[in-house]
């Protein structure tokens, strides 16, 4: 890698790799596109007005910044680190997932695409998509996993009543991955005219790239509302991982700031030696969906499923660049079970009125651990990426409640 | 360094036709069923097997390979079994040139060197593998052409005249050129832009060019072998595999026989 000495922002390299995470493992038809992408992406950057067209979609429409919100009741229950919030669950689309799209959106239209392809999980990304292809009258597919539409049907419907086609993927083992693949295999058989957004920091390079970019807006609101606040960085940061963009999103500004301890939550699901979607922690180096990366797999070689309570984390890999960034020991990669993420998101509803997402429930069950055992002038900061208004069915039915 | 594909698209030029090579998944229903269809291929009229090996996740392939490669898996194939089932192969047919086809994940996890000697062991002569295209050289293709394994690259439509002489820099063995935009198995091949492209990439490459994706008949593969120095026919067998199976999804006494049909049939298109 091209690196300033001791800087962890410089990455990727030409070739699109962090380290030996990322690449372009794609078939060949996908590749001259990939390499038109990775040129148009170049291009938008070194024109200020394509900045300037998603500032101003991201201030009026997604409602950016976001606050950076002092969780005062949780603070004084854990008795210890003074604890912000980041508030993206209060974006248009209720996560940070609009962030990413936006952007990919705006290039789409610089390109002249009409045609928006994405996958989704929990839903999320494919609403995001959604509300943004609808804006700009776009024609939007979403692929979505069987399973998931199953346990994700309002979420289903919002993407129907913002115009969009939902296409169940029913191969493999019908959940995230499978619907990547789908995606993947369209955009094989559409090259001309259609646009693959991707709602992660994984894929293919220039995405991981790319989508970090438009997810750095959350680490640049983060490190100005902090100084502003407290006059100081803060000393620790925590986020939910499942690809991992809400995270390099707050991570990557603060990457060279040494003085900031940065901490990854993956999902544990059931528990690590069970089922589970830690791809770092439970997982190894191989290569899918375009890059190489820590996955969840067999002796074979064979991609395993993941399982977590939350539907937005279970993926078995994870974005390249945290794979390198854990390598390299910058970002410290640790786990949550779905028993203490569900604990972590009944205590926030009742002590700071915020229904989380199941996703940042995981950070904050991070919080809920090492909090308490932190002096009070410790600040830190969890990324509150999602609102849990689409998990209540999902929560009420573990919790034994008829709806 | 002559290889297996060398030496039989040298013969076949000798006698004025194109290859029929064939595409099964390793393992498909069941190991030993898989034995039985691959060492009755060459009979049938096959020139070249590709021999699939079975990932979870294959994103260039239709439903009907996606559906092969996982009853390979559910039926416990492994990498390590598809080397011994080519093995078992080589042991009765010395000729017949034999591509292992996949993605790369499974090779490696398997470890790349230990892959390249253990399949050169075994007799492969090739490798295709979809998710490596030539920005990836240096992972597989270059120690494969230097472990005496012929790299064998896709060609697509997207392939234009300047992407071309990358893609074949490094390729050895033949040119397996895509002739849809798309997945395997899925929508029928152009015929007329199949010749136009081939003759294109004719001015980029000296090597054997074989057209695949989307072949299901004896008049396809006829009208193809015309342009093309090979014609290979891949989810037309596997969905001959699945029709034959039982109930419970198993083997029956007639899966051989329905694929070894189906290649007799077809390869009449070579064979004008």
């Amino acid at each position: 890698m091209t690196a300033i000495p001791n800087s962890y922002r410089t990455g990727p390299d030409e070739k699109g790799l962090f380290g030996i995470y990322g690449g372009r493992f794609v078939a060949e038809t996908l590749m001259p596109l990939i390499l038109q992408l990775e040129q148009a992406y170049k291009d938008a950057k070194a024109d200020p007005s394509f900045q300037a067209e998603l500032d101003d979609f991201l201030e009026h429409y997604v409602g950016r910044p976001s606050p950076l919100y002092f969780a005062e009741r949780l603070t004084e229950h854990l008795g210890g680190a003074k604890i912000y919030m980041k508030r993206d669950e209060l974006n248009h689309t209720g996560a940070h997932k609009i962030n990413n799209v936006m952007g990919q959106i705006l290039l789409a239209r610089r390109m002249g695409k009409k045609r928006i392809i994405a996958e989704t999980g929990a839903g999320q990304h494919g609403v995001a998509t959604a509300t943004a292809c609808a804006r700009f009258g776009l024609e939007c597919i979403i692929y979505m996993g069987e399973v998931d539409i199953a346990r994700q049907a309002p979420n289903v419907f919002r993407m129907k009543l913002l115009g969009a086609t939902v296409v169940p993927a029913k191969s493999g083992s019908r959940t995230l991955k499978d619907a990547l693949n789908e995606a993947l295999r369209d955009w094989v058989a559409n090259v001309e005219d259609t646009f693959y957004c991707i709602g992660t920091v994984a894929g293919p390079h220039p995405y991981p790239e790319m989508v970090r970019d438009f997810q750095s807006v959350i680490g640049k609101e983060t490190k100005a509302q902090m100084m502003k606040r407290e006059g100081r960085l803060p000393d620790s940061l925590i986020a939910a991982i499942g690809g991992g963009s809400n995270a390099m999103g707050l991570f990557h500004p603060f990457l060279d700031d040494a003085s900031v301890e940065i901490i990854g939550v993956e999902a544990a699901g059931h528990g690590l030696k069970k089922k589970h979607a830690a791809s770092i922690t439970g997982g190894k180096p191989g290569i899918l969906h375009g890059n190489r990366t820590y996955l969840l797999m067999d002796d074979d070689g064979q991609i395993t499923e993941g399982h977590s309570i939350s539907a937005g984390l279970d993926y078995p890999g994870i974005g390249p660049e945290h794979a390198w960034l854990h390598d390299m020991k910058r970002v410290q990669y640790v786990s949550a079970t779905d028993k203490e993420a569900l604990e972590a998101f009944q205590l926030c509803c009742k002590l700071e009125g915020i229904i989380p997402a199941l996703e940042p429930s995981h950070a904050l069950a991070h919080v809920m651990k090492i909090a308490p055992k932190l002096p009070k002038e410790h600040l830190m900061v969890m990324n509150m990426c999602g609102r849990g208004d689409k998990d209540i069915f999902t929560v009420a039915e573990i919790l034994g409640v008829k709806l | 360094m002559s290889t297996r594909i060398d030496r039989r698209f040298a013969a076949l030029k000798e006698e004025g036709r194109a290859a029929l090579v064939t595409f099964v998944s390793a393992g498909d229903p069941d190991y030993d069923t898989s034995l039985k269809i691959i060492l009755g291929l060459p009979k049938a009229g096959s020139d070249m097997i590709e021999l699939g090996m079975p990932f979870t996740d294959p994103m260039a392939d239709g439903p009907v390979i996606q559906a092969g490669g996982l009853r390979a898996l559910d039926g416990g194939q492994t990498m390590k079994k598809t080397l011994k089932l080519l093995k078992a192969f080589r042991a009765g047919d010395d000729v017949t040139p034999i591509v292992l086809m996949g993605y790369y994940n499974p090779i490696y996890v398997y470890g790349v060197e230990k892959f390249l000697v253990d399949a050169k062991k075994a007799g492969a002569d090739g490798l295709i593998i979809v998710d490596l295209p030539p920005e990836e050289d240096e992972e597989l293709c270059i120690p494969a052409m230097k472990a005496g394994i012929n790299f064998i690259r896709l060609a697509t439509p997207t392939t234009d005249d300047v992407r071309a002489p990358k893609v074949f820099r490094n390729t050895s063995g033949f040119v397996y050129y895509v002739s849809v935009l798309g997945i395997t198995g899925t929508k029928a091949p152009d015929l007329k832009s199949v010749k136009q492209n081939v003759n294109r990439l004719r001015k980029h490459t000296s090597l054997p060019i074989c057209v695949g994706f989307g072949v299901k008949s004896a008049e396809q593969a006829r009208v193809i072998a015309k342009d093309a120095d090979g014609v290979v026919v891949g989810s037309a067998l596997v969905s001959a595999v699945e029709k034959s199976l039982n109930k419970q999804g198993k083997a029956t006494a007639k899966t051989p026989k329905a694929v070894h049909d189906m290649v007799r049939e077809i390869a009449k298109g070579v064979r004008l």
